[in-house]
């Protein structure tokens, strides 16, 4: 039970990624349906994150060492203006002499891609749900695939 | 990995749990929210609290760039696109019967189930050392500071290391924005051609018409009167 | 747009009265510029801080889509025309796939900017700046492109009211 509570992250979310999966599956109208997908995707999304999230780190952005070290909480000391400019120095990492903790970039990038994606797709499918709706007058999956079956009989009757 | 070794803290945090819980609550709250919900009008609008809700909980996560694009894209753009759809679709979603959503929960509680015995295996949430965390997003973040030099490790990740990646998501991108152009139309008239015969021009100006939609329609509705 | 003396006039309503959306406009004629210039910022502040292409070409399609919202699509494709879009979709795909192929003519790999610049990290700084303003180009004329797409289809039944 207690590994169970230092991993509700992944309970919740994957109860989160359920609902938005049952949504897909219940509902008859694509609006809903791609309400739901959305919501599924973005529950796949915090799952990622989730995992790569290091407790007590910060945001993968390099913090420049200009020589004044850290403190014990690990947080870089800066005198003066944060200078902007890509300088040629290093960085503070992770390592033995500091406290510095970064979270792991890798499923941020992933899941950035995805997000910009997952709007691409989206919109596809909206599109497509528009051209249906002007075609069959409805949105509703089972009163379209009514009509699909009446029509094909009318076909095959020709 | 022992270079962690003294950075490595308690797994829990109090204040970020609180934060978790409460956005984890809010999360589920409104995902119940979309599937009990009727009004598509209602639909779209949670579905962008829920992208805005869980962009907010990826700023606790340290995902800044993430929460950053998902407050963009889920809840502005994708929103206003579904909004912009559900103009020309429909209203209202007719409710589906109680026995045609027994087989939707029978799948989906299976699913859930068998992830749910799989969480076992995974690492704690926010374990330093989970391999996850331990090799490859690590290296990232020390091939940075040395190859590329900038501080942003997600940018560099992004746009040098997995530079392929990316290119592959811009052309996606790309293909869907001209899949909705071939769709709808930059104008919103594509599949709206009326072909005429005795020698009018057609072009993008004269062509919209609600003709080729009327036609459909009076084809379809013969068909239902005929049965 | 529609000009808010022509509105309604005749009703007994006070100044605000006349048009219901005038605060909406005084505030996005407002905001639509700052929206633009934090989508830049975004853009070229992406190496050092959260941002980048993705980001930035989102926030710069809402800033033209806000406008639509406010303003109408007619002014919205007067400031945005509909022939950039063709251009920008495939200028920003062929700037990212142009970068790769100038590396690979340079003698590296593809994609691999190191060999832009003779200082190899100030050549990945060239690189990505290079890259991430093609996703910025498609990202942004995309979105546009969609919003217009959806916005100008005109619905057959608009007489639900809801």
């Amino acid at each position: 039970m207690s590994e169970l509570f230092s991993q509700y992250n992944y309970v919740v979310v994957i109860i989160l990624m359920m609902t938005g999966l049952y949504t897909v599956f219940a509902s008859r109208n694509l609006i809903k349906k791609l309400a739901g997908l959305s919501v599924f995707q973005t529950s796949v999304f915090l799952l990622y994150i989730t995992i790569g999230k290091v407790s007590g780190g910060q945001p993968p952005i390099l913090i420049e060492d200009k020589g004044y070290g850290a403190d014990k909480d690990g947080h870089a000391l800066l005198d003066g203006p944060i200078q902007l400019a890509a300088g040629d120095g290093s960085y503070i990492l992770p390592g033995p002499g500091t406290d510095v903790l970064y979270s792991n970039p890798l499923p941020h990038v992933l899941i950035l891609t995805a997000i910009v994606v997952g709007v691409a797709t989206l919109s596809i499918g909206l599109a497509l749900t528009v051209r249906i709706r002007e075609v069959y007058h409805t949105i509703e999956e089972d009163e379209i695939q009514n009509m699909d079956f009446v029509y094909n009989l009318e076909g095959t009757a020709d | 990995m022992s270079l962690f070794a003294a950075a490595a803290e308690p797994a829990f945090v109090v204040p970020t749990l609180l934060l978790d819980i409460s956005f984890l609550a809010l999360l589920v709250v409104v995902a119940f929210a979309i599937v009990r919900m009727r009004s598509l009008f209602g639909i779209v609008m949670l579905q962008g609290v829920y992208s805005l809700v869980s962009a907010a909980w990826f700023v606790s996560l340290d995902a800044v760039d993430v929460a950053f694009t998902e407050a963009a894209v889920g809840a502005g753009v994708s929103t206003v696109l579904m909004l912009s759809a559900m103009l020309l679709a429909d209203r209202k979603s007719t409710p589906v019967p109680m026995s045609r959503q027994f087989g939707a929960l029978a799948v989906v509680v299976l699913a859930g189930a068998a992830m749910l015995y799989a969480v076992g295996d995974m690492s704690a949430y926010g374990d330093v050392n989970s391999p996850a965390n331990a090799y490859v997003g690590m290296d990232y973040i020390a091939k940075t500071a040395e190859d590329i030099k900038i501080p942003n490790v997600v940018t560099a990740v992004l746009a040098s290391y997995r530079g392929y990646d990316t290119f592959g998501e811009t052309v996606v991108i790309f293909s869907a924005g001209l899949g909705v152009l071939l769709l709808l139309g930059l104008n919103g008239n594509s599949g709206r051609w009326v072909a005429r015969p005795n020698g009018q021009v057609i072009n993008d100006r004269s062509a919209p018409s609600a003709g080729l939609a009327q036609d459909l329609r009076s084809d379809e509705q013969r068909a239902e009167a005929e049965t | 747009m529609s000009d808010p003396s022509h509105t309604s006039s005749e009703t007994s309503e006070p100044i605000l009265g006349r048009d219901p959306h005038v605060l909406l406009r005084v505030i996005a004629k407002f905001l639509i510029p700052l929206i633009a210039l934090f989508g830049l910022y975004v853009q070229f502040h992406g190496d050092y801080g959260p941002g980048g292409g993705f980001q930035a070409g989102v926030i710069l399609a809402a800033s033209v889509i806000l406008y639509a919202l406010v303003f109408g699509l007619k002014a919205a494709k007067a400031a945005f025309p509909p022939r950039l879009i063709r251009y920008g979709m495939v200028l920003g795909v062929l700037l990212y796939g142009g970068t790769g192929v100038l590396s690979w003519i340079l003698g590296g790999e593809f994609l691999n900017y190191s060999v832009l610049a003779h200082d190899a990290s100030h050549g990945q700084h060239y690189g990505i700046l290079a890259v991430e303003l093609g996703v910025l180009v498609t990202v942004t004329t995309v979105m546009i492109a969609i919003f217009y797409a959806f916005g100008s289809r005109q619905p057959e039944t608009s007489d639900e009211d809801w």
